[in-house]
């Protein structure tokens, strides 16, 4: 099967509903169509409000927050990525949000007030990286001990652990 | 009163641990604590050849490990736009479908023991006997496989793996039969599980959650038929979806699970085509062990491939798959070297234990145990 090239010009990917769902209320940054998947970038002030136009407009109607995850690009900046992972029921479609969050002010906006789902997937992102949600009820440690130190997923934290 | 139902518990199907604030015997307020699992597996990947992290797949989901690697497989497949020879993928699917059998008979036999019905859970761990001696044939393993492999399967099953495999699926169906004679019409189980723990389907949307859970709850979404992968559109099966959303509408939906997954299990092994079980990426996939021992450039592939790891173009993908539980997606990040840069597990269990609250607030005690058998967790999923 010939290697498919990545598609970032946003004049080719004007047509797909959430590039344009996004574009008409300017929130999109850049966008990119690899591997069969689309990828949008928006600014992490946006992102309530960017979920809420993918999640409530006709044409787009991402109703299911499948995931919330983050990449840390240490020592790039910004560095963190945080990333949502939407899908749409009726339209049997996929898109891929990225916020990009600096590595001094690793906060950004809950999405608790649209998908409950978020619970969890923020707290294991805060746990392991260290990004902050705001506006969570809850934002406390998961999966390590409360006392535990550092943040294990970030780039400068080694494989075998500081114990 | 503020009640811990600790990390070791046998009704909790794992170490998980519920602080249980509850007013008699009404639950109030339900706060699951997880963790206890937790042993770092998506850090771990970052430190792995991408061949190297299929066997640490396996031990996220323990009762499906074929399944993650499924997930896993097809990741890695899509960033390097792989494509696989059919009959590799009919292997999949079968192994597939024979492990979500095995995943849910595990879920009947414990569920059914926490609410009491003791033999149900001899009958079922019988046939999970069988389905480990398959699997033990086809891969060297009864359950960490690790059979899938980047670009096919890791070896073509043995001779006598066919006849082993119809035995089994052939008589499946008489056995399902027994579990439904022991459970379905039994007063005291329509009791305890009849209009217990409901959730509706606005819930499982909003709470995220996927699978025979939601399903149960009249949401009709199923990975295998919505958006398939690895040769599911060219199988013919029905996807249970009732209304009742309590824990007896889920377990009626998951024994009908199991007849439908057998019935794909006859399907992919009766059309099984004939071919490579590998694709043919010298760079990628392992040569077969003749002509690594007789040709140089299969010797020198082998070597390469197995000290060096392959490298993988730089991109990311996300890779949903249908799981016993719900949907588990792999999301994968390169960065063109030969290790991830980064591979998160997106647990179909994490999202189902946030519906947790809902189920059992305002509930009896006995309830909470039947609640959390009817999500069917897994532990491993969850901390990874």
């Amino acid at each position: 099967m010939p290697i498919q090239p990545v598609i970032t010009d946003l004049e080719h990917l004007k047509d797909r509903p959430a590039v344009s769902a996004l574009r008409s209320a300017s929130l999109l940054e850049a966008a990119k169509f690899d591997r069969n998947e689309l990828t949008t970038y928006v600014n992490r002030a946006d992102i309530k409000q960017a979920c809420e136009i993918l999640r409530d407009s006709p044409e787009t109607k991402f109703n299911f927050l499948a995931d919330i995850t983050c990449v840390d690009v240490f020592p790039s900046e910004p560095r963190f990525e945080v990333i949502y992972n939407l899908l749409s029921h009726s339209r049997k479609e996929r898109v891929r949000l990225i916020a990009k969050v600096p590595g001094g002010d690793a906060s950004i906006e809950s999405v608790m007030g649209l998908w409950p789902a978020c619970d969890f997937f923020e707290r294991e992102v805060f746990d392991l990286f260290g990004v902050r949600f705001i506006g969570h009820p809850n934002m406390r440690r998961m999966l390590l001990p409360e006392d535990w130190e550092g943040h294990p997923l970030r780039k400068d934290y080694p494989v075998e652990g500081y114990r | 009163m503020i009640l811990n139902m600790g990390p070791q518990h046998p009704s909790t199907h794992g170490v998980l641990r519920l602080l249980l604030e509850i007013d008699g015997e009404t639950v109030v307020k339900c706060i699951p604590d997880i963790g206890y699992l937790h042993t770092g597996i998506e850090k771990t990947c970052e430190a792995k050849f991408y061949q190297q992290v299929v066997p640490l797949t396996d031990r996220i989901d323990y009762l499906c490990p074929m399944t993650n690697n499924l997930t896993y497989c097809l990741a890695v497949e899509k960033l390097l736009q792989l494509e696989i020879p059919p009959r590799a993928q009919y292997l999949r699917v079968m192994l597939n479908e024979l492990t979500r059998v095995n995943s849910h008979l595990v879920w009947l036999g414990t569920h059914a023991l926490d609410i009491g019905a003791m033999t149900v859970f001899l009958y079922c761990f019988r046939e999970r006997e069988e389905l480990l001696r398959i699997f033990e044939n086809v891969s060297g393993q009864r359950m960490m496989t690790s059979y899938f492999r980047i670009g096919g399967v890791s070896m073509d099953p043995p001779i006598d793996f066919w006849h082993k495999a119809k035995t089994f699926i052939d008589k499946f169906s008489d056995r399902v039969d027994e579990y439904e004679g022991l459970l379905t019409s039994n007063p005291i189980w329509i009791e305890r599980t009849r209009n217990v723990a409901h959730l509706t389907a606005d819930d499982c949307n909003s709470l995220g959650v996927t699978g025979p859970t939601a399903r149960a709850s009249g949401i009709d979404w199923d990975l295998r038929r919505d958006m398939p992968y690895s040769s599911y559109e060219k199988f013919q099966f029905k996807v249970p979806v009732t209304n009742t959303g309590d824990v007896y509408g889920r377990y009626l939906l998951r024994v009908q699970e199991l007849r439908e997954s057998n019935s794909i299990a006859r399907q992919a092994m009766e059309g099984m085509p004939e071919g490579p079980h590998k694709a043919d990426a010298g760079k990628i996939v392992l040569p077969d062990r003749e002509k690594m021992k007789t040709q140089m450039e299969a010797l020198i592939y082998h070597f390469k491939i197995v000290t060096e790891g392959f490298t993988v173009p730089a991109g990311e993908v996300y890779q949903g798959v249908e799981s016993p539980r719900g949907e588990m997606g792999y999301y994968v990040r390169s960065d063109g070297t030969a290790k991830p840069y980064r591979v998160h597990m997106r647990a179909a269990c994490l999202a189902n234990l946030t519906a947790l609250e809902k189920l059992c607030v305002g509930r009896l005690l006995a309830d909470v145990v039947a609640a959390i058998g009817s999500i069917d967790i897994v532990l491993g999923e969850i901390d990874r």
